[in-house]
């Protein structure tokens, strides 16, 4: 919303009117990625959506729900039919009543959302401290900064500088408002092993789950560009065309 | 123009129970109009097509949508992954809100510089503005919608403007809410008066563009058309011209529809409405933003409340604060200027908005709300009172021939 108004900040600044700093500001530093979602004909790497969901799954699924996407959903990043059932059975979903009214329990099929680490908020405080880990199906939409600022988060722990207070049960980041997050570094070398056998460093494993967070959040994106190309194309002739019109019909009244 | 004699005996057949061929006729191939219109006409017919955009996706959008606090919010999401094209609709809604606005505004200042507000248009002014409050309207509750965290705190704001009025505030907050809170009551009318209100926007479109047929379209030498050379049919002259305005307006659309759907959006939208949690900056929609920077520019609340109001329905009175009988700042030097200021001061109001009321923000904040009230109350009037119009060619025709404005300028005739 700020950038449209960059003019009138030019003629602000023109007026000689200056602006003060943020009192508040503190320095985040916000690490700018190659996206290949990014641009006109940008795209998802599928290798790269692949291995986020590893990651996803082995390490932030812990905490994390994905309430927006269902299984199925899957098949759009790549995984056969075969896979995205195995994925839905590894997990034991509720279903009922049954015809005796009761609530049980069955193995998950392709068409369940992703199943949640804990029953409700309150479960999900209770377990991390206080702190309720967010929803990620819209996290990289939702943030300022999104893909790269997700990057950031996920890279940016580091030891809190001398003389910075912390409290107790938190982690120091480079990224996050005020420094203090209260989740712990997820990622580590190697907690995660690649099947396509990739390196699982921290910026390759940070880099690979916001590829799939940027897709969980706007699995409309391939389809929106291919579809963007091809209609301003036709605008552009249609435009042409209705331009060259207007200049025959107004031939005379010049 | 003439009466059209119809050919076919179908068409005459109806012409002769019920008009419509003589009206389509009327307002289309026997509507005169002036033929130096300039590309800032086009933004009228532009915000109209919006306006059917905005509807037609709308309606299409509330088959699917759930105006339910517990709801609304995944219902969206659904639209946006299970609905087929639902992501389409509703970036061209979205975007399309923005797309009208801007559209309406740009309409607005091109009436502003050339006058259109003046006698014989009050009324058609008058119309317009009624429109602009009637959009402000509908987009706010539109935005409220998704139930976002944007679209709660939004709706408790804005609803909040109402407790500056002493006594009966609180009532009229309560009443507006639907309880004591933002809450399901409140979506569940905002959503109501959120589909409601673009119909009326229609209909009071229609009148406006009765007006508009009844006095004719002003032009940017703003002097009345003397006759049939200097007019030219509607159609096909502007239907084409028109047309062609809306390709080139398309391609910037749907440029941001594809490729950057949440340009104009905020991330916090994208959270789920929390009423425990305040954003650190509750902002409005782009289009909003000068009036929310008066809005916070003046320290004592009521006040501020009353000059955000006052600030759109000055437009109302314009039409008396500016009494000069030349139209068209290309003949009004001092007025011209005026205007230009008035440009950059709304987007300095804009930028304002944009930004945490505090320290030189708030400096520059209350300089322009301050120069924004001077412009209409005192600048306007005293220009007319004081300046000097340049002489206004003969008619629409002659400088057209010569060869434009500059010819006109250069051979000023004898006619103030």
């Amino acid at each position: 919303m700020r950038k449209p108004l960059a003019a009138a900040a030019v003629a602000a600044l023109a007026l000689g009117i200056g602006l003060p700093a943020h009192a508040a500001d503190e320095q985040l530093q916000i690490e700018r990625q190659q996206w290949s979602f990014y641009g006109v004909f940008g795209a998802f790497d599928r290798a790269a959506e692949q291995r986020g969901f590893e990651v996803y799954k082995d390490v932030c699924a812990n905490c994390h729900s994905l309430n927006q996407l269902a299984y199925r959903n899957l098949e759009e990043i790549g995984l056969s039919a075969n896979e995205v059932n195995a994925v839905a059975a590894s997990v034991q979903v509720e279903d009922g009543p049954n015809d005796q009214g009761a609530m049980f329990e069955r193995q998950g099929k392709p068409s369940d959302r992703f199943k949640a680490p804990f029953a409700n908020d309150q479960a999900a405080r209770a377990a991390n401290n206080g702190a309720l880990p967010p929803d990620l199906s819209l996290i990289v939409k939702a943030r300022e900064g999104g893909p790269d600022y997700v990057y950031s988060i996920l890279t940016g722990f580091k030891d809190a500088p001398a003389g910075f207070k912390m409290t107790e049960g938190m982690s120091y980041n480079t990224a996050f408002p005020g420094h203090q997050i209260g989740m712990p570094p997820p990622l580590s070398e190697g907690v995660v092993t690649y099947a396509d056998g990739t390196k699982a460093t921290v910026p390759q494993m940070a880099h690979d789950v916001v590829t799939f967070l940027s897709w969980a959040a706007n699995p409309e994106l391939e389809t929106r560009h291919r579809v963007g190309v091809k209609t301003i194309i036709f605008l552009v002739i249609l435009t042409g065309l209705l331009y060259a019109i207007k200049r025959k019909v107004w031939a005379g009244v010049h | 123009m003439s009466q059209p004699a119809w050919n076919s005996p179908v068409v005459k057949w109806i012409d002769e129970r019920l008009p419509i061929f003589t009206l389509l006729h009327h307002s289309t191939s026997g509507y005169p109009t002036p033929k130096n219109l300039n590309y800032w006409w086009n933004f009228g017919s532009l915000a109209g097509f919006m306006l059917v955009v905005l509807i037609a996706t709308g309606i299409v959008l509330a088959m699917q949508y759930q105006p339910n606090a517990a709801l609304a919010f995944d219902s969206v999401e659904r639209i946006m992954r299970d609905v087929n094209y639902g992501w389409l609709l509703r970036y061209l809604h979205m975007n399309g809100g923005s797309m009208f606005f801007l559209a309406v505004y740009i309409h607005i200042f091109r009436g502003l510089y050339y006058g259109s507000y003046k006698r014989p248009r009050e009324l058609l002014w008058w119309l317009g503005v009624v429109i602009l409050l009637l959009m402000m309207a509908t987009a706010f509750m539109g935005y409220v919608l998704p139930w976002g965290q944007m679209s709660f705190w939004a709706a408790t704001v804005i609803t909040n403007l109402f407790s500056a009025f002493p006594g009966v505030g609180r009532f009229i907050v309560h009443w507006l809410w639907g309880g004591f809170a933002v809450d399901n009551a409140t979506l569940n009318r905002f959503y109501a008066l959120h589909y409601l209100l673009p119909f009326v926007i229609l209909g009071v479109v229609v009148l406006h563009l009765w007006a508009l047929h009844t006095t004719k379209s002003n032009n940017p030498l703003g002097i009345d058309a003397k006759g049939q050379q200097d007019t030219i049919p509607f159609h096909p002259y502007y239907t084409v011209k028109d047309n062609f305005g809306i390709g080139v307006f398309l391609i910037v659309y749907l440029g941001f529809v594809f490729f950057a759907p949440n340009f104009f959006g905020e991330p916090d939208n994208y959270i789920p409405a929390n009423p425990l949690q305040t954003p650190p900056h509750i902002v409005p929609e782009w289009y909003f933003l000068p009036f929310y920077a008066i809005l916070r520019s003046i320290p004592d609340k009521l006040t501020g409340v009353l000059a955000t109001f006052l600030s759109i329905l000055v437009l109302f009175v314009l039409p008396w604060l500016d009494f000069s009988r030349v139209r068209s700042a290309t003949f009004r030097p001092l007025y011209k200027k005026a205007f230009w200021l008035l440009v950059v001061d709304v987007g300095v109001l804009g930028y304002v908005g944009a930004n945490p009321p505090e320290g030189g923000f708030l400096v520059m904040g209350r300089i322009a709300t301050a120069y924004y009230f001077l412009h209409w109350f005192i600048l306007v009037p005293l220009i007319a009172l004081f300046e000097r119009p340049r002489p206004l060619p003969v008619s629409i025709s002659q400088p057209v021939l010569g060869g434009g404005l500059a010819a006109a300028a250069a051979n000023p005739m004898e006619k103030a």
